[in-house]
């Protein structure tokens, strides 16, 4: 029940963002901000190499032995008084999460952020329903009034500008007075506040994902700046954790070292404001905690990524680097990529939920610069990956027939060295000839992809080979 | 150490030029100036029967043909000790990408570990390998060194074309803010998504045109003809080189797009 992709679009929804000046302005904060506090909190830390090394290593470790520690999760959960469902498919865990709501006449829940419930779609089900989804992460809340998607998987509003988002306040929240100032983000973020107070109060049921995880505890962690995680699993009679099975890590240390490179690779902060654990329902003589705890796992195709080409993705503890630091995604933004995942990790993880036919052009629509796979904390190897899904459309006929036939024809004369050198050297020579009033072209048969934006030079004549041979006196 | 030139007691290095289909086709001169710049550091070049390195295939997932122009260009450098390439791109092909290719069969695997052991980008080769500390040039004016992602993030290419540039006698190196950001030529890309490639190299040329430098400078052919083709799309007169071409002190050739002098040879 995954919301409807236009990852087949990316081109058009890319062109149309390109367009979109206040995205693009947006966006500036994007390069400007994200990527500078990374590597202040990097530059801080000493060991933050070897930690980003033995995350690797943690979650490699993890996916090698998931069945048994998926095992030992569940009897923790259990023992805490807990249930863990397992879902299948996507559509496996909004079934799961309705029937929770139904059997306990839900009216209302709220959310804490979770990319899981968009790769669910799980708040149009809900709405379907009749039950309403609120969400209590400032940015979710507010892509939510707008009725979007994330943008980005921390960040779920960054696309957005302050007086957008005064805009839509103004617009929800009509029974405020109409003349209130709404200019500055404090007081964006008092207003959000101020209406989720009692939404917090009134929900039958908290839904939260989860950051890890913990087989040896039974815990799952959340990690906030809000502090809204923790309203919305302690005060609602119900909590319902939803996560993908690779979310699960051995034990609470394993869980306190990833927790060190997260925070530092997302935004820059040494830690996120609040780290929250929660473990089962409330116990006997607990202060507070919801009277249910349930686990939902969600697989939707992570399983069949083990063992493959591409189980390194399942290492991905969601920190949104690789998107603060793509050239791609501060040119055209996250809601291009037409996907609930967008970015590098987006492009990787996308063909695997939605198949490749469908999001084929994310993969391919990267310079692969390598930055992504720079500032990964758990060292994905994520240009590698898309060229996998390049591999992968090329051996199943799906590049574009103007691709296969020009990298034929091109291959056809690489792989015929003389033939090449020949042939290049009088087709240098003549375009040479006439380039060389203007050293370069603005427009040229065949080059229009490139001459469209941007001049082509002109060859200097003779090719190099050609040059080298007649200099040195050699013939072949 | 001093400049390797004057060491005769050290036997000849072979150094196999993988010269680039770029520079092979486009700009010969860059060719030349590695030749220069090697030759002076006391190496003999060779300049073994080549194409591409192959990365058009493989960056479009064509694997099989990637795999055959591979093997070409290993059996053609055989006998070289080394082999050099004017770009950080192709050599990053040829030292970490070739090994990739032939995991299921271990003796080509075995020949292409042997093989990418000795390819380097020209400009980290001199710095680290020949230990070269200096360069005899001269080249007047403000520079900005733009770092060119594969030579970056695979080779480790930052640090070797500064230091050598700061010798260049009356070459004054700018700050040039994000050098180290995509200027969005990535190969394929610049042609496949034409629209968002151009979007990226707009960051990039403004950022050079803020920097106030009269030249540009990067190591990768590739990336130089997508931002001077910017430049001059958009009516700057930043001349923009091949980081060799000023090394070497060979800037007799017209920039990179630039109009031929009148009267000049060609």
């Amino acid at each position: 029940m995954t919301a409807a992709a236009t990852s087949s679009h990316f081109k058009e929804n890319a062109h149309a963002a390109l367009r979109d000046a206040p995205l693009q302005k947006a966006l500036q904060h994007v390069r400007a901000n994200f990527i500078d506090k990374r590597a202040k909190a990097a530059a801080r830390l000493p060991e933050f190499e070897a930690l980003r090394d033995s995350a690797r290593d943690i979650k490699d470790h993890t996916l090698a032995n998931l069945d048994l520690y998926i095992e030992a999760y569940e009897a923790r959960v259990v023992e805490a008084g807990g249930q863990v469902h397992y879902a299948a498919t996507a559509k496996d865990g909004v079934d799961l999460v309705l029937e929770l709501c139904r059997e306990r006449g839900a009216k209302a829940v709220t959310k804490g952020k979770s990319m899981i419930s968009e790769e669910m779609g799980l708040n149009a089900a809900l709405e379907a329903a009749g039950i309403e989804p609120i969400e209590t992460d400032l940015g979710e809340y507010i892509i939510h009034l707008r009725g979007e998607a994330p943008s980005h998987i921390i960040a779920p509003a960054v696309h957005l500008n302050k007086e957008q988002i005064a805009e839509d306040f103004r617009r929800a929240h009509h029974d405020l007075p109409r003349d209130r100032d709404l200019s500055r983000p404090e007081q964006l973020l008092t207003e959000a506040r101020g209406i989720l107070r009692e939404k917090f109060l009134s929900a039958d049921i908290g839904i939260t994902g989860a950051n890890f995880l913990i087989a040896e505890t039974g815990a799952s962690i959340i990690v906030t700046n809000e502090g809204n995680g923790d309203l919305t699993q302690i005060l609602p009679k119900v909590h319902i954790v939803i996560a993908s099975l690779e979310k699960i890590v051995p034990t609470l240390e394993d869980a306190s070292q990833l927790l060190r490179v997260l925070a530092r690779s997302a935004t820059g902060q040494d830690m996120s404001v609040y780290t929250t654990l929660s473990t089962g329902p409330r116990r006997a003589g607990d202060p507070d905690g919801p009277e249910e705890y349930h686990v939902i796992l969600l697989d939707n195709g992570r399983s069949a990524m083990l063992g493959g080409e591409f189980e390194d993705m399942l290492r991905c503890i969601r920190c949104g680097a690789c998107m603060n630091h793509c050239p791609v995604y501060h040119a055209v933004g996250g809601h291009a990529y037409g996907s609930v995942y967008p970015g590098p990790m987006g492009a990787v993880l996308t063909p695997s939920l939605i198949g490749v036919a469908e999001g084929g052009q994310l993969p391919n629509a990267s310079t692969f610069c390598g930055r992504c796979e720079a500032v990964c904390p758990v060292r994905i190897p994520l240009p590698n990956m898309m060229r996998h899904w390049r591999e992968r459309e090329f051996e199943r006929r799906l590049s574009p027939a103007t691709m296969r036939y020009g990298i034929g024809f091109w291959a056809f004369f690489a792989k015929r060295p003389a033939l090449y050198r020949l042939s290049t050297d009088v087709a240098m020579r003549a375009l040479h000839w006439f380039g060389r009033g203007k050293g370069r072209f603005s427009s040229l048969p065949f080059a229009g992809g490139w001459t469209r934006y941007r001049d082509l030079p002109a060859p200097q004549g003779a090719t190099f080979q050609s040059r080298w041979r007649a200099k040195s006196g050699r013939v072949a | 150490m001093p400049d390797a030139a004057g060491a005769p007691s050290r036997p000849p290095i072979r150094v196999g030029l993988f010269v680039t289909c770029l520079v092979d086709l486009i700009r010969p001169s860059v060719g030349f100036a590695a030749v220069k710049l090697l030759e002076d550091a006391g190496c003999t070049v060779f300049v073994p029967s080549q194409t591409c390195c192959g990365q058009p295939a493989y960056n479009s997932g064509d694997r099989a043909t990637t795999r055959d122009i591979a093997r070409q260009t290993i059996a053609a450098f055989e006998d070289c000790d080394y082999v050099v390439a004017p770009s950080g791109s192709c050599a990053g092909m040829l030292a970490k990408h070739y090994p990739e290719l032939f995991v299921d069969e271990p003796e080509l695997a075995r020949k292409a570990n042997a093989f990418s052991g000795k390819c380097f980008e020209l400009i980290s080769f001199l710095v680290d390998v020949l230990k070269v500390a200096k360069v005899s040039a001269h080249y007047d004016g403000e520079v900005a060194y733009h770092d060119s992602c594969s030579g970056l993030r695979e080779l480790g290419v930052a640090s070797q074309p500064r230091k050598l540039l700061g010798t260049v006698e009356g070459l004054r190196l700018v700050e040039l803010n994000g050098a180290d950001v995509c200027c969005g030529f990535g190969g394929t890309f610049a042609v496949k998504y034409g629209e968002i490639s151009d979007a990226i190299v707009a960051q990039k040329t403004a950022n050079v045109v803020a920097s106030g430098a009269a030249t540009l400078l990067a190591g990768d052919l590739g990336c130089l003809m997508n931002m001077a083709g910017k430049l001059q799309r958009q009516g700057s007169n930043v001349s923009v080189r091949h980081v060799a071409e000023v090394l070497s002190g060979v800037t007799d050739e017209p920039a990179i797009g630039a109009p031929q002098a009148r009267g000049s040879r060609n």
